[in-house]
């Protein structure tokens, strides 16, 4: 396991940050997990703002675990312009959201989503998820070649 | 008379007037014509008799004596009458005596034609009269005297009176044609008017377009009826158009309420959906938390608190997602495809068998129930009808569930059947009212709205459930899909 790269959560709860972040452990998944805490921050994470690159070198980037609903700019927002730019094109990104509607399930898809996780209310199962998602994202899958 | 009835009213009155007019000029005209010819030939007849009373007088002495000579001299004294064209002096013994001729080519044929007539008379032939006379002497006929006259004058009188009564008839009808070109518009304008109303209002469906004219008599009458009759038809007609354009107006303005409303209660389930879950992830988590961080420093009773939060918080999730599939089974647009009601029976008793091995239960499932319908609907109705079986025959030794369907008054009515714990008749209509239950949470588990949404979906396919049942002998809730149920029949013509 690669214990370098970096896991981005994009979330605007702090209770959800905080039990994202202890299913983690729990599974122990010890990568370095940013969190954005609204859509702008995250953009402003991976893709920088006024000509300044990223704070999070894209190399080390495994997965972004991106919830829908936050302030600012929006999941799907921020889901559609990752997807418009060369350099996160094919960055692995993975919705994780308490919504189950299908239009939100319709417009992450459409928009790129690699994945679309519902966060359960049983933190059990939660940690269940969590653990699946590390095992596949961090291990299982082959990360995209980085973009020129 | 077929085409005079298709004729227009103007040529009917002018035709009307030119008959009777000429009929009647044409009787007068005949009448006066025959009485004038009547008088006319009693006029020669009377003149020829005095005639031959002068020839018969100065005839006498020269049959007497034997003198044709003189009785030739007598008779030619007729040329001065040009309309005779022939005289005879005949003696007793119907010799001819002497002869006049007017025109000696003919000859004496004229005469001989004519005798054998004694006595006074005449013979009015068509173009001649022949007249006879008696010549006496002392009583005794001692001779006959014949004239023959040609009726040319009298012809000639007619052709003229004739030709003037004809002129006279042709003046008279075409001053009656003119009299009658002018007096019929009087009549037949209004008529004609009201016709080209008529015409318009048929036509253009215009109504507000109104009949001119007189407004005195019967036509009068005619068009100020019609004119009213067409204010009531425009008056109805612009009620029945604000009528109906209020009744769009109320229906678009219902449609956009009725479309906000559904915006807004779909913002709600997905508030509901996204927000609600939300607070209760972060309970449930932080109380396991809490019971794995702090589990030393937590007495017994404590543990049983948060094992009491958690299970409540795991509760409120189901209601939740119960809550968010009652709305999406009311918003969901119902596709028609052929579906296996039996086949999924099937597939549903499979799934239960899976997640509950070590039960026993008798299931017995009608095959044949294909039925047109949304598939994915019609599968979480089945899954909620066998599912509540399942789990309410739990307590049973000997369970039983059934999937069937009869046929009853041109209806299919399905069933799901189970001799689980039942329930009493009296509490059916509170079956299917959502977060209604008619068991404890300790004896059977669920969060009611399993038949909530059976209901809804039923509904959504024109349909209706319901369900018979007592305490501790089981249920039936039977449904029905589409009005008279004849997609089933269909099906089962198509399949077999």
């Amino acid at each position: 396991m690669d214990d370098k790269r970096i896991v981005l959560l994009v979330e605007d709860n702090p209770d959800d940050e905080a039990l994202t972040l202890r299913a983690l452990k729990k599974n122990n998944i010890l990568n370095e997990v940013v969190v954005a805490r609204d859509g702008a921050e995250a953009l402003d994470h991976l893709l920088g703002s006024n000509g300044k690159p990223g704070r999070i070198p894209l190399e080390h980037l495994a997965v972004v675990l991106l919830d829908l609903k936050l302030p600012k700019v929006n999941g799907l927002e921020v889901l559609r312009r990752l997807r418009a730019d060369p350099r996160t094109r094919r960055l692995p990104i993975v919705i994780l959201t308490s919504s189950k509607e299908e239009k939100d399930l319709v417009g992450a898809y459409d928009s790129g989503a690699n994945s679309y996780v519902q966060k359960p209310v049983e933190f059990s199962a939660f940690v269940e998820a969590a653990r699946h998602l590390g095992l596949y994202w961090l291990v299982t899958n082959a990360p995209p070649p980085m973009a020129g | 008379m077929a085409s005079f009835s298709d004729a227009s009213v103007k040529v009917k009155l002018i035709l009307v007037s030119i008959l009777s007019k000429g009929v009647a000029l044409l009787v007068a005209g005949i009448v006066i014509t025959s009485l004038d010819l009547m008088s006319l030939r009693e006029k020669l007849v009377r003149r020829m008799s005095i005639q031959a009373d002068i020839v018969s007088a100065n005839g006498l002495s020269a049959l007497l004596f034997s003198d044709p000579k003189s009785a030739e001299t007598t008779l030619a004294a007729l040329k001065a009458d040009p309309r005779i064209r022939a005289a005879g002096l005949y003696a007793a013994d119907r010799r001819l005596f002497a002869t006049y001729v007017r025109d000696p080519s003919e000859g004496t044929r004229l005469l001989e034609d004519s005798l054998g007539d004694t006595g006074e008379g005449h013979r009015l032939g068509d173009h001649r009269l022949v007249l006879w006379r008696s010549v006496l002497f002392d009583g005794k006929t001692i001779g006959c005297v014949v004239i023959v006259s040609d009726l040319s004058e009298i012809t000639a009188t007619m052709t003229r009176d004739v030709v003037i009564f004809a002129s006279v008839l042709l003046g008279a009808l075409l001053i009656a044609v003119t009299i009658s070109w002018r007096l019929q518009r009087t009549i037949s304008q209004p008529i004609l008017d009201l016709a080209g109303v008529a015409r318009r209002v048929s036509q253009e469906k215009d109504y507000s377009v109104r009949a001119t004219g007189e407004s005195r008599g019967e036509i009068g009458s005619l068009v100020t009826a019609f004119n009213e009759m067409l204010e009531e038809i425009r008056q109805q007609e612009t009620e029945l158009r604000a009528a109906r354009d209020k009744l769009e107006q109320r229906v678009a303005e219902r449609t956009t309420q009725l479309q906000a409303a559904n915006r807004e209660l779909e913002a709600f389930s997905y508030s509901v959906s996204h927000d609600l879950r939300a607070p209760l992830r972060s309970i449930e988590g932080f109380s396991r938390a809490l019971a794995e961080d702090c589990a030393e420093g937590l007495s017994e009773s404590g543990k049983d608190s948060l094992k009491r939060i958690i299970g409540s918080t795991v509760r409120m999730g189901q209601l939740i997602d119960g809550l968010l599939n009652l709305s999406r089974v009311t918003r969901a647009e119902v596709r028609g495809r052929s579906v296996d009601l039996s086949a999924l029976a099937g597939e549903i008793v499979a799934e239960l068998r899976n997640g509950e091995e070590g039960r026993q239960v008798e299931c017995v499932i009608a095959r044949g129930a294909v039925v047109q319908g949304d598939p994915a609907l019609l599968r979480a109705a089945l899954q909620n009808l066998i599912g509540n079986a399942w789990k309410f025959t739990r307590k049973r030794a000997s369970a039983r569930i059934e999937f069937g369907y009869a046929e009853e008054s041109d209806e299919r009515t399905y069933f799901v059947r189970d001799n689980g714990a039942g329930f009493e008749m009296s509490y059916s209509d509170k079956l299917f009212g959502a977060f209604q239950r008619l068991h404890g949470q300790e004896e059977f588990p669920g969060i009611g709205i399993g038949l909530a949404t059976v209901q809804r979906i039923v509904t959504r396919h024109d349909g209706r459930v319901w369900a018979i049942g007592a305490p501790g002998e089981g249920a039936t809730v039977y449904f029905t899909l589409g009005k008279g149920g004849a997609n089933g029949r269909q099906e089962d013509r198509a399949a077999g």
